[in-house]
């Protein structure tokens, strides 16, 4: 069991009003979250330490505009903070973070993570249009009753690592019929149980993998077999790479926004990967013809072996790609079988170093010939 | 005779055990097809996976990395993570249906010449019967 703070406000005015507290006592300098910008369901994520302007915060939208992770590298690239900030993120982009931060791209001190048990988001393209906002009474029914909400990112239908690893704060969601009135907040850390010290609200004792969570983890590892036979990843083969990357309009989005895919100095990026005139000429005459610009498929399968095994599955490539390609699919797929060679869940503890970083002396003997 | 397939691998050779066998398998006269193309790299785990995915797609039929034996590695465990990152490009080939018997790691030691020539045999062989590389075929890449 564990200590649960238990606000009688609905589960976003409950959590604001925490954001709140956690400002006006100084206890932590400022908070991360995000923050709409219009009535239409846009919304980014923003730095507060006025608590006034914690109004416009909607820190449980079901939107996610950019891998959090990402962000809280970047404000931690340089220096790690110096003064607390709590950061309202969801699992996967706390996964994210972690991984930047074994990659030495930024330092999780002085952050409070403050996290979910994530419903999933809505693809980017419903922010743009306005969808999102009717969808929302919809969204708040399927997290009551403790299903796969419709209309989600096809990853987040098929995730099951939704209950975050390493937050100090986790607010219950999944399966709570009293979301309306009632926001519990689990302390999983001894500096979580201090920093809410004095707030309004009930401490009682409570447990988070309930039955509810337990069900939608089964539904969704379900979906998740669903998603890969019908995208029929591992019959791709060859031809099925080159169908599917040939609609690539080498925009590399998917890679600007990818939480792992960090390099400043990217291959892809660069000019050695343009091609000479003797190469094009070279490739011509051996096949007769060739796509222009070439190496669509040498650059997805690149990132593929690079970043596989730190995909966290958060489903970004897919929501920027212009030419709809399944790349969060391919990613999670291959991801997962990579991840389950090594035995690894990225993000899950800050402590255990990537696998192609270490190595045993007795190993994978299977590959040696 | 003239038509048969020969198939054209990329061999990325460790300079200091299996670019030396390689050599002492020229100076001990050992005969072995000419079908290996070496590049030598300073260790097996500079290999990038992308090199292999690149010698691939270019149409390369077969892809051999040779290195140190474990143990014996000259910068201490190279070739340890060079087992890693293989075992990982493996796996996303498998993952995604693509052919795994044009992959191959090897380790072959500067004392090693007939192991040399054996392994560029026998590899040779082998994707003989798999036949030439369908990366060939595929005009748009």
């Amino acid at each position: 069991m564990s200590s649960v703070l238990k606000i009688s406000k609905n589960a976003e005015e409950g959590l604001r009003e925490l954001l709140r507290f956690l400002l006006e006592k100084k206890r932590v300098k400022a908070v991360f979250t995000l923050r709409k910008i219009n009535e239409n369901g846009t919304v980014n994520y923003s730095l507060i330490t006025d608590s006034d302007m914690l109004e416009d915060a909607v820190p449980l939208f079901p939107l996610m505009p950019q891998n959090a992770g990402k962000l809280l590298s970047r404000l931690t690239l340089k220096e790690h903070l110096s003064e607390p900030i709590a950061a309202v993120v969801r699992p996967c982009e706390l996964r994210a973070f972690i991984e930047l931060v074994k990659r030495k791209q930024g330092s999780p001190e002085n952050f409070v993570f403050i996290s979910t048990a994530c419903p999933g988001t809505y693809p980017l393209e419903m922010s743009v249009n306005g969808d999102i906002g009717k969808k929302i009474p919809e969204y708040e029914e399927g997290v009551k009753n403790g299903n796969i909400v419709s209309d989600i990112r096809q990853v987040c239908k098929a995730c099951e690592h939704f209950i975050p690893y390493s937050a100090d704060m986790t607010v219950a969601l999944i399966g709570k019929e009293d979301i309306d009135k009632s926001c519990e907040i689990f302390l999983n850390t001894e500096k979580a149980k201090k920093l809410v010290e004095g707030m309004n609200g009930e401490l009682i004792k409570g447990e988070l993998e309930t039955q509810e969570i337990k069900n939608l983890r089964s539904m969704r590892q379900e979906q998740r077999k669903k998603l890969f036979d019908e995208a029929g990843v591992e019959g791709l083969g060859l031809s099925g790479l080159v169908e599917t990357f040939g609609r690539c309009i080498g925009c590399h989005g998917c890679g600007r926004v990818c939480p792992i895919c960090y390099c400043v100095l990217c291959d892809f990026e660069s000019r050695d990967y343009e091609c000479d005139p003797s190469t094009y000429e070279s490739e011509l005459k051996k096949r007769g013809g060739v796509r222009v610009p070439p190496n669509t498929v040498l650059y997805h399968l690149g990132r593929l072996t690079h970043v596989s095994v730190s995909c966290v599955g958060c489903g970004m490539c897919t929501d920027v790609c212009p030419a709809n390609i399944p790349l969060s699919t391919i990613f999670l797929k291959v991801g997962e079988e990579v991840q389950k060679l090594f035995d690894y869940i990225p993000g899950k503890d800050v402590e255990e170093a990537i696998p192609l970083t270490k190595y045993e002396k007795e190993e994978f003997a299977e590959v040696e010939d | 005779m003239k038509d048969e397939f020969e198939p054209r691998i990329i061999g990325f050779l460790c300079n200091w055990c299996s670019y030396a066998g390689a050599d002492l398998a020229g100076t001990s006269r050992l005969q072995y097809p000419p079908s290996l193309l070496p590049i030598r790299v300073m260790c097996s785990s500079r290999v990038d996976p992308l090199f292999v995915i690149s010698a691939f797609l270019r149409g390369a039929d077969a892809v051999l990395i040779a290195g140190c034996h474990p143990g014996d590695c000259h910068y201490q465990e190279g070739n340890y993570y060079a087992r890693r990152r293989f075992a990982c490009v493996r796996k996303v080939f498998e993952t995604l249906g693509m052919e795994l018997g044009r992959l191959r790691l090897s380790w072959i030691s500067a004392s090693e010449g007939p192991r040399f020539a054996n392994v560029v045999t026998e590899y040779t062989e082998k994707i003989k019967k798999l036949g030439p590389n369908p990366a060939k075929k595929k005009v748009f890449l």
